[in-house]
């Protein structure tokens, strides 16, 4: 039935290696680029076919074995790939919205040196990825994990020239390390957890069917969980881990949309709804995550307000917005976390696409004017509408769906994961008061990149001015697929509370067969007098609607209407307003704390230890071996009786000591 | 008489030795068909030798899982046998691939070198199947003078007749001492038969401190450790390998290696089961003085193909430590392993086959300075078969090592298993150093000479193929290899 699933992960790699190994031959961009993107459309189209096969499909979870990975005594590890309707729903986002930034790349990279290197890095990000949905067991999946690690560091570093960039690619790398240890550590110890209840397993499915072996609430699975945890902050960014997505926005835009928005950031909450079982199990590690979630949404966009690159702006947004995410997983609002997901990558990432063709168009008006001013400030901007009419459109649709206005993608996500923070068993009043302010400071901070982007004066330098184009089809086509998405993507996940229709909430009935058991052995869920209050939900639907345009009507008050309030702001408070420009010193503090030390003790250990030390004793070592392999190789004369000799002379010694010896 | 010939017939089978007799056919067929065609003119005779060996292939794996014995219990043709006989079919295969621009390079293009790979594999295969000491002697003296010659076979060389003549005579040397401990052993049991043997000696009240069943051991394992190049019996080995054909170096090195290691692992385990203890104690010695001679000699060489002769003993201590080991881990890692060598270090060869020169003397270290950036595709192929013969992940040799020393593990082998270790560590130099040549040092030559000659290079990409496969994937293989263990 679905035998076919190895196809998913197998086209990019294949476009991959061919761009990677030929690309500098083929040298035409339009091959390139057409191999990598139908690779991943034809990902598309398979992840197209058992999604709705697995749609009209009474069992609900299939795996596909490939074969045996390793076998070593206790240890069974599978070339496996599980289809369950969590993974069906991510391949569908992974190679859908893949699908889309691979065509707009062809338009935005046009020109570049090393064109063909950047398509088989995407594709082999695409593979990684996929195979981190897929996989069945923890290793392959950690496969995956550390795939789109390295993918990531080898696209945030592909202007690899600048220095900035290099940087960046060998901070993402380091942080996301540390997460990685964290994912290890929480893998050994969860195998071995079950291992000693006599189940040696790392697959997916069979951990959560023994998972009730280890003590609910016990010290192991929070151990464990919070592990798991620690990998996950790595990976999507969450405090204290966040530090290096800002700066990852040093790679091209396009990989920032897909990697850095849609897709690899959203792994760590992947990892957790993929084993929520648990994590239910462990109400320590949920608050946690509850609470490190809404801190860094809190924290995110608060850094998001003095921003004045555009990129830098929608970071720190993806930042805060993963930390929603987090704030539902935490909560035990597993759907509704992966419905953000969902919406999140459409709107985040036209969002980002929307940021590129801006900064496409840009960079063209400065070279046509010969000026080398900055494409990505948005001080620099203003007034864009005008020039790029499809950009604006999809740019403020998406803006509109974060901001969570009614019936846009983000506006029922959003609302879900709020509503559980405050209605949840696992819930609590304080998460949700910090993600209603952080909500409200994301329709801040988005429409005052959207006003100073495409609104009010054009204050580009006036040699540049009138040479802003509109960008080409292959890069407004997917704005539009995806301004689309964020528009109308949220109905497949309406609230019981407004559901007029009584069309039911589909996403959450999809994905029951994955989280529901969990949900309700542990008792996660809305209480039922919570339940039936349907005044209560749509009163706090109204309230975040309210509190949405606040937001947005500050921005435009200060961004539109009275312009010099910003000015005037930062010189009242300009302590306040440095910190949060500098982000909060958060980068120096860990200079400070972490970075200088951990160079310290390695320079020490360098200078002091290794060339002391382990040279001296390695240089020692090598001067006998060398000695010896000189003496020893006169032994190898040439002469036939020699040989001879020394033959007789074992055989001598062997049988000797073992007849007299 | 007529009784006598009815019985012998039925104890025959030829069902036994199907797989040799026909590779045995193809050669003699070859040989006749060489005659016929014009001198110089190898090229039918190199792709009729292929098919020979695929169909051979084709009908070993097609007795998998089906033990045929024949020969009056002289020979017998289990998963056991059918895993060297594939083993050694791909090393001749890779041999031969690589051989026909070879032999036209340095000017020897005479037809009878393919039918003489083609009896060396049968002898091999009669090797890994005999059950009689008789038949495993048979098979090692078929393989062993057809060797004799291949290695000898560029007769206007001095150096390829100096391989010949040497691997000659201390080949029939250590047949002496073979030939003598199948007698000492025939003396006290009063069979040949493998198993016979095996029964006598476990009849036999305090077995190991009789002086002839030692001495016959003794004597007998020093015809195999012979052929497997292990310390102290593996003089020849250099000066052999050096000078012979390159190609026939790669064949020597892995398919007459494995046979001679699946006709010692069945006396051995088999017959002198009984012995276990002193075996293992001996080969302890053994396979580390070989593991240690191989590894530091070859630091000393300047020679790359000389290198490869000195590694090539260090592998056959490898191995060795599976038979210490003397468990189900061990003896399928030496399975493993010995398909995995073949792979890597012909492949390695077959590298070298490329880019040397007619006469092979710019096969030195220098020599090879540059060449990852003047002929990509070798560099990486070459950098694959070393990372592999190092023993690094994600290539076989790692998987392979992984086997065995987990085998000496199991058996509380630490001592070994830590030796080993440190013995892969040491040849790190002098592989690395061959990298270090073909990647940081500035190229003296451009390598114009090279030709992409296609049958090698489709040698070399079957073994780039077996060595990431095996590396990657080790696991059904594996379990081959364990369905193998008698």
């Amino acid at each position: 039935m679905y035998s076919n699933l190895w196809l998913i992960p197998f086209f990019p790699l294949v476009g991959s290696i061919i761009n990677g190994l030929f690309g500098k031959k083929i040298k035409n961009e339009k091959v390139i680029g057409g191999i990598a993107t139908i690779a991943i459309f034809l990902s598309f189209l398979v992840s197209c076919q058992n999604f709705f096969r697995l749609l009209g499909d009474t069992e609900k979870v299939h795996q596909q074995i490939l074969g045996s990975w390793m076998s070593i005594g206790i240890l069974n590890v599978e070339w496996g790939f599980l289809l369950d309707p969590l993974s069906a729903l991510m391949i569908m986002v992974v190679t859908g919205v893949g699908s889309l930034i691979h065509l707009y790349s062809i338009g935005y990279m046009h020109g570049e040196t090393g064109f063909y290197r950047f398509f088989s890095y995407l594709n082999l990000f695409c593979f990684s990825m996929l195979m981190l949905v897929l996989g069945n067991n923890a290793l392959v999946m950690f496969i995956g994990w550390e795939g789109v690690g390295l993918c990531s560091y080898l696209l945030i570093g592909y202007y690899f020239e600048k220095k900035s960039a290099g940087d960046a690619a060998k901070k993402a790398f380091v942080v996301n390390r540390i997460g990685d240890f964290g994912f290890l550590c929480g893998l050994f110890t969860l195998f071995w957890a079950l291992g000693s209840k006599g189940v040696w397993t790392l697959n997916f499915v069979e951990i959560s069917e023994n998972a009730h072996l280890l003590q609910s609430g016990g010290l192991l699975v929070t151990v464990v969980t919070l592990c798991f945890f620690l990998g996950a902050t790595g990976k999507s960014a969450q405090i204290p881990l966040y530090t290096w997505l800002p700066d990852a926005m040093e790679g091209p835009t396009p990989v920032s949309a897909l990697i850095h928005a849609a897709t690899m950031v959203t792994a760590g909450i992947y990892m957790i709804a993929r084993m929520n079982i648990l994590f239910a199990m462990s109400p320590t590690t949920m608050m946690v995550i509850a609470f490190v979630g809404a801190a860094t949404a809190l924290f995110a966009a608060s850094i998001g307000f003095a921003q004045n690159d555009i990129k830098r702006v929608l970071a720190y947004s993806t930042v805060s917005q993963l930390g929603f995410m987090f704030m539902a997983m935490g909560v035990g609002a597993f759907t509704a976390g992966i419905f953000h997901l969902m919406t999140h990558a459409f709107f985040k990432a036209c969002l980002f696409l929307g940021s590129g063709s801006v900064i496409h168009g840009m960079h063209h008006a400065y070279h046509h004017a010969h000026l080398h001013d900055d494409p990505q400030d948005m001080r620099n901007m203003g007034g864009l509408r005008k020039f790029m009419p499809i950009t604006w459109i999809t740019y403020l649709l998406s803006c509109l769906a974060i901001a969570g206005m009614p019936f846009f993608a983000g506006f029922f996500s959003k609302d879900e994961i709020l509503w559980w923070t405050f209605a949840s068993t696992r819930g609590s009043y304080l998460v949700w008061i910090i993600g209603t302010i952080a909500a409200c400071m994301t329709a801040f901070y988005m429409f005052r990149s959207l006003y100073m982007t495409f609104h009010g004066e054009q204050r580009t330098d006036v040699r540049a001015k009138d040479h802003i184009p509109e960008s080409p089809w292959v890069i407004t086509l997917p704005l539009i697929i995806l301004a689309g998405l964020a528009t109308i993507a949220g109905f497949i996940g309406i609230p019981h509370a407004i559901d007029v229709a009584h069309v039911g909430n589909g996403i959450a009935s999809f994905l029951d067969p994955v989280f529901g058991q969990a949900q309700q052995l542990h008792n996660i869920g809305i209480p039922e007098d919570l339940a039936h209050n349907v005044g209560l939900e749509i009163g706090l639907m109204c309230m975040s609607v309210v509190i949405g345009l606040i937001g947005i009507g500050g921005a435009y008050y200060m961004y539109m209407k009275k312009q010099e309030l910003p000015a005037k702001f930062t010189g009242a408070f300009p302590g306040l307003h440095k910190a949060v420009f500098n982000k909060w010193y958060i980068d120096e503090l860990y200079d400070f704390l972490f970075v200088n030390p951990c160079k310290k003790i390695g320079t020490f250990l360098w200078k002091g230890f290794d060339v002391c030390v382990v040279d001296g004793v390695v240089n020692g070592i090598g001067w006998v071996v060398k000695g010896l392999a000189s003496g020893l190789r006169y032994t190898q004369s040439g002469f036939l009786h020699n040989y001879a000799m020394i033959m007789v002379v074992g055989v001598v010694v062997i049988v000797g000591y073992y007849i007299f010896g | 008489m007529e009784n006598l010939a009815q019985i012998a017939m039925e104890s025959v089978n030829f069902q036994a030795i199907m797989p040799s007799l026909v590779l045995c056919c193809f050669g003699m067929v070859l040989l006749l068909v060489s005659v016929f065609l014009e001198r110089g003119r190898t090229a039918p005779i190199c792709w009729l030798s292929i098919i020979g060996l695929v169909v051979t292939g084709i009908i070993s794996i097609n007795g998998w899982n089906d033990p045929q014995a024949g020969f009056a219990g002289g020979v017998v043709l289990d998963n056991f046998a059918t895993f060297f006989n594939l083993t050694c079919l791909i090393a001749a295969g890779l041999t031969i691939l690589m051989s026909d621009s070879y032999l036209h390079r340095e000017g020897y293009p005479v037809a009878e070198y393919y039918p003489l790979i083609l009896f060396t594999t049968a002898g091999a295969m009669w090797m890994a199947s005999g059950t009689d000491l008789m038949t495993i002697f048979l098979g090692l003296e078929v393989l062993s003078v057809s060797l004799y010659v291949l290695a000898g076979f560029f007769r206007g060389q001095l150096r390829s007749n100096e391989a010949g003549l040497k691997y000659f005579f201390l080949g029939a040397f250590s047949t002496g001492f073979m030939l003598y401990g199948v007698a000492l052993l025939y003396g006290v049991t009063g069979t040949t038969k493998v198993a016979g043997i095996a029964e006598a000696i476990r009849l036999m009240p305090d077995a190991s401190s009789n002086p002839m069943i030692i001495a016959g051991a003794i004597l007998l394992s020093i015809g195999f450790l012979f052929k497997i190049g292990a310390a102290p019996f593996h003089m020849w080995t250099p000066d052999v390998y050096q000078g012979a054909p390159t190609p026939i170096t790669a064949f020597m090195s892995a398919g007459p290696k494995a046979a001679a290691f699946a006709a010692f692992m069945r006396v051995t385990y088999i017959s002198l089961d009984s012995l276990q203890v002193d075996m293992s104690a001996m080969f302890w010695v053994l396979a580390v003085l070989t593991m240690t001679i191989g590894n530091f000699v070859a630091i000393a060489q300047k020679d790359v193909k000389r290198m490869l002769a000195f590694s090539s003993i260090s592998h056959a201590g490898y191995a060795l430590v599976g038979m210490v080991a003397w468990n189900e881990v061990g003896f399928s890692g030496i399975l493993f392993y010995m398909l995995v060598y073949t792979f890597m270090n012909i492949g390695a060869f077959a590298v070298l086959v490329l880019i040397g020169k007619q006469g092979e003397d710019n096969l030195t270290l220098d020599g090879m300075a540059g060449l990852g950036y003047k002929r990509p595709f070798l560099g990486v192929a070459m950098a694959i078969f070393l990372f592999s013969l190092m023993g690094l992940p994600p290539t076989a040799g790692f998987t392979g090592k992984f086997f065995i020393f987990a085998g000496a593990l199991k058996a509380g082998y630490v001592w070994l298993a830590i030796l080993g270790v440190l013995n892969s560590a040491v040849s790190l130099y002098y592989y690395l150093r061959v990298m270090v040549y073909m990647y940081f040092r500035d190229p003296v030559e451009d390598f114009s000479w090279v030709k992409m000659e296609m049958a090698t290079i489709v040698s070399i990409l079957i073994a780039i193929a077996g060595v990431l496969y095996l590396g990657v994937l080790p696991g059904p293989v594996m379990e081959l290899a364990k369905l193998s263990i008698f």
